[in-house]
């Protein structure tokens, strides 16, 4: 229902991050990646970011050597889930200055974290970056 | 910090382990790496270290997401979820969610209660972010069991003064009532309470509950649209006409996200109810005006608009202003844009087709975009856009880009076309020649069952049948490369040869062709020997060349010279065809009457071939097998006049009468000298041979007679009467003369002796012979102590009288005779065989001698 997963992959098909909402075994998963990732892979700049892959969307950006890739249902708006990479990324942007792979690999359970405040059970929740981040902070104020 | 000391503790923190395995520069070496530091995880699991616990499970999801197995660090997620301090909380928590899957049930079962009690407490805890993570945890994975536990808390924590635990506490209940849909009656005062919240992320919980709500039950959807519609409205309008957010800005707008979900939740209450679609007109037209589309999130806005103004009752000012949008989206450059109108135009087809069918001209260009995902889209939307009217432009269209398109959208377009040209065409030349343009483009893709009801189309259609032939031969020798179009090309060539050659039936649009009748041979043979053709293709080219063959008289040896090269081909089904158009070769007159009255099994299976030889066949071929059936039992065997006739009984199709093919090319096997590698010939090979094995010399012992009750059970459903008939035969041939009908033969001829039998029988006694033996010693010495002894199968009964003489004088000076009393049980039908043994002596030197004897005159 609505998000069924987000996964970030790099350009050499690495996964770097993967969430998914709806239950799928581990090779499950791994075939899953790396079918979407070859169709994205293959795919130029000037073609549309909407993939249809089984009987399910994905939409997918890329921001420098990193793909964004969130699988939806078939009836989900496409254009809300492009706002919805980039404000995933304006988040992490905010909490680590310029973020790049590098950060997103070293810190992993944050952006966990953020990904949890915003988006529970394949439904979007938060979409203030504020809101998204206060429990973060307040988190590695105690630590 | 004691890494030196001990190299298996779990020192290592994360961001080393990361670099460790950033720096593995081949797979071995990143397993080798994990698999180090999964056994240091493990290690300190079972001592039950509490400082690292957490770095350890933030490194086990690390190597999890790598694709790694982690079920040991399950047990780990709860001790963390049970500790007191928010940071092993959260690891604990979000371990718990990454590493278990809800359908491992034995994992789940011991792990549900575990967890139920540790959930419990953590959401009644003061912390509201403790809380959170609670109910963060539940809202992924909680099962239907533990919704139902946990459910009470659930509701209560809704009603909390905190916003953030509403929130959350909202999409729990979202997971609850998914699992549990019973549930849902518990929370639908809660929604529409949360509605008039201010903060954005409960009102967009809240809306999502609300859309869940009205999925799960029915109840639910009336409440809600009694008394959350002008919640809806006004939660929109002061979403769109608010001033300058900065918390929830995006690109200018104010939460975009909200919006959408707002929208989409007044499709959900609207769909066919007239009343809410009207109540939520106005604030429909507002924001599809009012809402910039230069921006991403703007245009996403609209879609969502749009979506929603298709999905309710809406008044059709509303939908020209929504068809309008559309027009605007689908003109716009970016790819994205343009996909997501086509999807809308396709719902939008359900609504108003008219409007639709105004940007076709659009459409047809989106279906030669560049994009893939467009291109398929477009091409569903023309399938959907093609009526009576437009059906003609529309496929030209399609077929015209069909050249151009690449590989692997020829399979989608092919298979568009091909329903489109069925479904709507009204005239059959049309349709035929559509069809012959798409088989000569994209023949390969061209599923079996659309060409087969080509043919069918084609052989009703008698006025356009001479067209189709000559479009056919064009094409072929156009392109020959598409397997579908020359099995078509074929098959017309073969039956409508004549028309092809002679112009009949011409139409006003041709041209007249010439082509000869070996023109016509020669595409065929082409095709046959093209490498790429495979079974079916060349099995229908050789019986087109046979249909030619009989067309084409003076064509018909060269016909015979390219149907025998495959003679051989060790594929069954091409051998057959070929076989079936020689001249059965002739059978020896001697071994036929043998097997005639050795084996009735013969003459009732060529029984069957005949009876089976009557018309299936829709060929207009001189079918001469159409006779009674006991003459063709002389005809068929009888081969000198029969001619290719009685073998092309066989129509096109595959052979339905296992049996008769099978004896159409055992009767020729058994004569030519070249044995045919396949195994059913073999086995015909020994049905009809059990009579021949003489002229073989085959060593058939005594259970060798199994076979004729083998062959016969094979056969028995056949006429009975044709055991009669030759019971007949071969009692009225004994009736007559005796000793003409059985000549005396050579039982058994060696250097040294010779034995000769002669035959008496009785009248009125057909199983008794009596048989003279005469023995005579070939060489120069004389044989003594002379014993015959002989042996017969079970059904013959012999009695040996005693040999006139023991002793074999030499150089055949003398014979020896004996007396042999012979009676057969089974006499009529199965032979006579003996099996013999002599020995004697030479100049005090024993000697033996064994023999069969299987050239018995039939009728013994």
């Amino acid at each position: 229902m609505g998000i069924r997963f987000v996964v970030m992959v790099n350009k050499q098909g690495q996964t770097r991050v993967a969430q998914y909402y709806e239950h799928l075994s581990v090779d499950e998963r791994r075939a899953l990646e790396g079918e979407i990732v070859r169709k994205c892979l293959a795919r130029t700049d000037h073609q549309c970011s909407f993939v249809e892959h089984r009987n399910y969307k994905v939409v997918y950006r890329r921001y420098a050597s990193l793909f964004f890739l969130v699988g939806v249902d078939n009836d989900e708006n496409e254009l809300a889930i492009l706002e919805f990479i980039h404000l995933l990324v304006e988040t992490m942007d905010r909490h680590f200055g310029n973020v790049c792979e590098l950060d997103i690999m070293f810190h992993l359970e944050k952006v966990h974290f953020m990904l949890e405040e915003m988006v529970m059970n394949g439904c979007i929740v938060e979409t203030s970056k504020q809101n998204i981040l206060a429990p973060i902070h307040l988190m590695e104020k105690t630590s | 910090m004691d890494l030196a000391i001990n190299p298996f503790s779990s020192g290592t923190r994360l961001r080393d382990m990361i670099r460790a395995i950033r720096a593995c520069k081949t797979a071995a070496e990143e397993r080798a790496v994990v698999r180090r530091e999964c056994a240091a995880i493990r290690a300190a699991i079972s001592e039950g270290d509490q400082d690292y616990r957490h770095r350890n499970m933030a490194k086990l999801m690390f190597i999890h997401m790598l694709g790694y197995p982690t079920h040991f660090g399950q047990m780990e997620c709860l001790k963390l979820i049970a500790a007191a301090g928010f940071p092993e909380k959260r690891i604990g928590y979000l371990g718990l969610m990454l590493l278990l899957d809800e359908r491992q049930e034995n994992a789940m079962f011991c792990f549900e209660h575990l967890v139920v009690l540790n959930a419990d407490r953590d959401l009644n805890h003061s912390n509201q972010f403790i809380v959170g993570l609670a109910l963060c945890a539940l809202g992924n994975i909680c099962s239907a069991e533990m919704a139902r536990d946990l459910s009470p808390e659930v509701e209560r924590l809704l009603q909390s003064r905190e916003p953030n635990t509403k929130k959350k506490a909202a999409l729990c209940s979202i997971r609850i009532v998914r699992k549990v849909p019973d549930l849902a009656e518990n929370f639908m005062g809660s929604a529409v309470s949360l509605l008039k919240e201010k903060h954005h992320g409960v009102l967009i919980s809240a809306v999502q509950l609300c859309a869940e709500l009205c999925k799960a039950s029915k109840e639910a959807l009336e409440y809600l649209r009694k008394n959350c519609l002008d919640g809806l409205v006004r939660i929109l309008r002061d979403v769109s006409n608010s001033s300058y957010a900065p918390e929830y800005d995006i690109a200018g707008i104010t939460d975009p996200f909200l919006h959408i979900r707002v929208l989409k939740l007044m499709r959900i209450l609207g769909q066919g109810d007239a009343d809410c679609s009207e109540f939520v007109n106005d604030i429909l037209a507002q924001v599809a005006t009012k809402t910039e589309s230069n921006k991403n999130a703007g245009n996403a806005i609209l879609y969502e608009c749009v979506e929603t103004i298709m999905g309710i009752e809406a008044t059709s000012g509303l939908r020209v202003l929504a068809i309008n949008i559309l027009g605007r989206f689908l003109s716009n450059r970016d790819n994205n844009i343009r996909y997501v109108a086509l999807n809308m135009l396709m719902k939008a087809m359900e609504v108003d087709t008219q409007a639709v069918q105004r940007h076709r001209a659009t459409i047809l260009e989106c279906v030669k975009d560049a994009d893939v995902s467009i291109r398929k889209r477009a091409l569903e939307l023309v399938y959907l856009l093609v009526n009576d009217a437009n059906a003609k432009s529309l496929t030209k269209e399609l077929v015209d880009y069909l050249e151009v398109s690449d590989q692997d959208f020829k399979d989608d377009l092919t298979a568009k076309i091909c329903s489109i040209v069925e479904k709507f065409s009204q005239d059959k030349l049309w349709y035929l020649d559509q069809m012959f343009k798409v088989l000569s483009l994209a023949g390969n893709y061209v599923k079996d069952d659309v060409w087969h009801a080509l043919i069918v189309l084609i052989s009703n259609a008698s006025e356009l049948q001479g067209y189709s032939v000559r479009s056919l031969y064009k094409a072929l020798l156009a392109c020959g490369e598409q397997e579908s179009l020359v099995r078509v090309a074929v098959w017309c060539i073969g039956e409508y040869g004549e028309m092809l050659v002679n112009n009949v039936g011409m139409l006003d649009i041709e041209e007249p062709i010439t082509v000869t009748e070996s023109d016509a041979v020669d595409a065929v043979e082409v095709s046959l020997k093209r490498y790429s053709a495979d079974v079916t293709t060349r099995a229908m080219c050789l019986v087109s060349l046979l249909k030619l063959s009989s067309r084409f008289p003076p064509t018909s040896e060269r016909i015979k010279e390219i149907v025998a090269q495959n003679k051989g081909n060790t594929v069954l089904e091409l051998q057959q065809r070929s076989s079936l158009l020689e001249r059965m070769p002739v059978i020896d007159e001697a071994s036929y009457l043998a097997k005639r009255a050795a084996s009735t099994q013969a003459t009732i299976s060529s029984d069957k071939l005949a009876a089976a030889a009557t018309p299936g066949s829709s060929l207009k071929l001189p079918n001469g097998v159409a006779k009674p059936p006991p003459a063709p039992l002389a005809d068929l065997l009888d081969l000198s006049s029969d001619d290719a006739p009685a073998t092309t009984s066989a129509p096109t199709t595959a052979p339905n009468d296992f049996l008769q093919d099978l004896l159409g090319i055992g009767l020729t096997d058994t004569s030519t000298a070249g044995g045919a590698p396949s195994a059913s010939t073999d086995i015909l090979m020994d049905l009809l041979s059990i009579g021949s094995s003489p002229v073989q010399n085959g060593p058939p012992t005594v259970s060798n007679f199994s076979l004729p009750g083998q062959a016969e059970t094979k056969v028995a459903p056949v006429t009975p009467q044709v055991v009669d008939l030759l019971d007949g035969l071969s009692s009225s041939t004994s009736l007559s003369d005796e000793n003409t009908a059985y000549p005396p033969i050579t039982a058994f001829q060696s250097a040294a002796l010779k034995i000769t039998f002669n035959f008496k029988k009785q009248s009125g006694k057909p199983q008794e012979t009596t048989i003279h033996a005469s023995f005579t010693n070939l060489t120069s010495n004389t044989f003594t102590d002379f014993i015959f002894q002989a042996a017969v199968p079970k059904f013959i009964q012999l009695r040996l009288d005693p040999a006139s003489s023991n002793t074999l004088p030499a150089s055949g000076n003398d014979s020896v005779t004996q007396s042999l009393s012979v009676t057969n049980n089974q006499h009529g039908q199965k032979p006579l065989a003996m099996r013999i043994r002599i020995t004697y002596k030479v100049n005090g030197e024993d000697r033996l001698e064994q023999g069969q004897i299987n050239n018995f005159p039939a009728g013994l």
